[in-house]
């Protein structure tokens, strides 16, 4: 297939989506507008922790912490000032902080930021630990930014928390930052460092002795990772408008690992599917904590019964799907081209 | 700071850290044998303390039969979970075991809070064990030392079990390669049910004794403990029986310390476990007794 064909069908999903949201936007209620944003940040939070995992091999748990910084750092500079001076009730914010204002793309950015320096200080020395140490220490890493950010009363108001964020991450800005965050990854993956990556994650002494930095590439893998954690913790933040330390503990990071992993560890279009399959199905489970009215019986709701289903099936897909729902499987035009052929091709055969 | 107050702050790190020491041992041993971080073993721990909470409470039964029931029912809760969660994954990517286990966690977890709700239940108090008793002028529980007594015992015990028994030789035989031992012809599987149900039971000890201590119930009460005992593990040196308790003993007698010594620090107290356990990470990337594995090529 030419590339510029694959350029205009990229180009042409890219409108049909932004279509579909804008008819989503008009017409369907409150509550489904804020699953598709949920489902759009996860997406980013899925597929920054698939380019560190699934395709470098480095087992990180630090994506709650990366969030936190993320979330944190668009907060304060998205809040007014009046309001910051109201809510920092416990202690004054301290002075640069408390005035500091920028737009809310900026905002992002500089969430983004903050996480990946935080994230290449981590990787300095965490990096040189291999297999589920590296999970342990970035895991501490992760709990280690959220209690800071507990006792750090005078800039992030402590175990209070931020409240009434401005609500800017709408559909177009979390579905804007989605598309980025796919584009830049499938980039980065096609590209020759791509295979880099690919090289360090299936056998790391390998890649040494051909004469790969394999330090360097999985610094890069583990920064560019962080930024766009970062950037779904401010997109998080500003969506859910409360953020407080405890939200970002390492129960989080599970949660994204579990997308990860459900949708198919090394694929992008894994992460996607088990994104929008976890989330939807989080969200469509609340009923069962609501009150059920069968005929004249009358059920009351139970706390915890969502998520008791949720682990079963949690269970179930993993026991009998262990490479994930799709396994492995990546999306291309090519294979969506042969694939419509050989429908259209049985079709064929079938009337004649 | 007095005398007496050392003797007490001494005697918590001394209970503390033989709490985390025996919870620890449940990961050190399943990772040692299955490379996998049973991240539901912090469950297993609080669900023994409702089986008590039924045994008293529902059941009627007294003390000690009510506490070896509940040792006897979690050892069993430890090997079902093993069967139906983590052996059809014995040959799948680890990470698949490892979410596996995170999907028990979660169920365990809301299964207690469907079953018992989320409201905290009161822990039966066993008096004896409870009653605040002097020590010259400083002021201890009998608990303090009942604690660390049990926890030795018990760890002397599986110590010898691993080192004196056929089955200690086939779980130190799997820990090194589990092909081989299964050719040896020992009962690979029976084997690990074992080594689960022996890991749930310590950690059954640990939640019923820990339940006396902070004598209230909920279905989220394993999780911090639970991830305390892991790094214990770690930092002894994971797949060390001696390790993990050792760990758990440096962790028990370090935060203790932080809180008695520096008071304004203690809002970072559950941030100093993984400091320590990073720093320690990096000296020593195998923990305090791991053994050094080399890479294989």
């Amino acid at each position: 297939m030419k590339s510029s064909t694959k350029l205009l069908l990229d180009a042409a999903s890219v409108a049909l989506l932004a279509l579909f949201l804008w008819w989503a936007q008009g017409h369907l209620d409150g509550y489904k507008v804020q699953v598709l944003n949920l489902v759009a940040v996860n997406a980013i939070l899925a597929i920054s922790l698939n380019l560190i995992y699934g395709f470098t091999g480095m087992f990180s748990l630090a994506h709650a912490g990366f969030m936190a910084i993320g979330a944190y750092v668009t907060a304060i500079l998205i809040l007014p000032a009046a309001q910051k001076e109201m809510m920092y009730i416990l202690e004054p914010m301290l002075w640069p902080f408390s005035v500091m204002h920028a737009p809310f793309f900026v905002a992002v950015v500089a969430g983004g930021l903050a996480a990946a320096f935080v994230g290449l200080l981590m990787a300095l020395p965490c990096l040189r630990l291999g297999g589920d140490y590296l999970g342990i220490a970035t895991l501490g890493f992760g709990e280690i930014i959220r209690v800071v950010f507990t006792n750090m009363t005078p800039v992030t108001n402590g175990a209070l928390g931020l409240k009434g964020i401005p609500a800017y991450a709408n559909l177009g800005w979390n579905y804007f930052w989605c598309v980025l965050t796919i584009y830049v990854i499938v980039k980065l993956l096609s590209s020759n460092f791509g295979n880099t990556l690919r090289a360090v994650r299936d056998d790391e002494v390998a890649a040494k002795a051909m004469g790969i930095n394999t330090f360097r590439a999985k610094t890069i893998s583990f920064v560019v990772g962080a930024f766009f954690a970062g950037v779904g913790g401010s997109l998080m933040g500003s969506l859910i408008t409360t953020i407080d330390p405890k939200m970002f503990n390492f129960q989080l990071t599970f949660n994204i690992l579990m997308f990860v992993v459900v949708g198919g560890l090394g694929s992008i279009t894994g992460s996607l599917v088990g994104t929008l399959v976890i989330t939807v199905l989080l969200e469509w489970l609340r009923f069962v904590e609501d009150t059920i009215k069968i005929g004249s019986w009358e059920i009351a709701g139970m706390p915890g019964m969502r998520m008791l289903i949720f682990s079963l099936l949690l269970l179930f897909i993993i026991l009998y799907r262990r490479e994930g729902i799709i396994g492995g499987y990546e999306f291309s035009w090519e294979g969506a081209a042969r694939f419509a052929k050989r429908i259209t091709g049985k079709g064929a055969r079938a009337d004649g | 700071m007095t005398f007496d107050m050392i003797v007490q702050h001494f005697f918590n790190a001394l209970m503390l850290g033989s709490l985390y020491g025996l919870i620890a041992i449940g990961y050190t041993m399943v990772y040692g044998i299955l490379r996998l971080i049973n991240f539901a073993h912090g469950d297993i721990f609080m669900i023994s303390t409702y089986f008590v909470f039924i045994a008293i409470a529902g059941m009627r039964l007294p003390w000690i039969p009510a506490v070896a029931l509940s040792i006897a029912a979690t050892a069993l809760f430890g090997v079902m979970v093993d069967r139906i969660a983590y052996q059809p994954l014995r040959n799948a990517p680890r990470i698949s075991a490892l979410i596996s286990a995170i999907g028990v966690s979660f169920f365990i977890e809301n299964l207690c809070l469907v079953i018992f709700t989320g409201v905290p239940k009161p822990m039966p108090r066993f008096e004896p064990l409870v009653r605040v008793m002097s020590l010259g002028s400083a002021r201890i529980l009998p608990l303090a030392v009942f604690v660390p007594a049990i926890s030795f015992i018990l760890v002397g015990a599986l110590l010898w079990m691993l080192y004196r028994t056929k089955p200690g030789l086939a779980m130190r035989a799997i820990s090194r390669d589990i092909e081989t031992t299964r050719l040896m012809g020992v009962k690979v599987d029976r084997i690990i049910a074992l080594t689960f149900a022996i890991g749930s039971a310590l950690a059954a000890a640990a939640g019923i004794m820990w339940a006396l201590r902070y004598p209230q119930i909920h279905p989220f009460m394993g999780v911090f403990p639970g991830l305390k005992a892991f790094i214990a593990a770690v930092l002894g040196g994971i797949g060390s029986v001696q390790g993990a308790m050792i760990g758990g003993l440096l962790l028990g007698f370090m935060e203790i310390m932080l809180v008695a010594l520096f008071p304004s620090l203690s809002g970072y107290r559950d941030a100093f476990a993984f400091i320590l356990l990073i720093l320690i990470l990096f000296y020593r990337p195998t923990g305090l007794m791991g053994e050094r594995l080399e890479d294989k090529i």
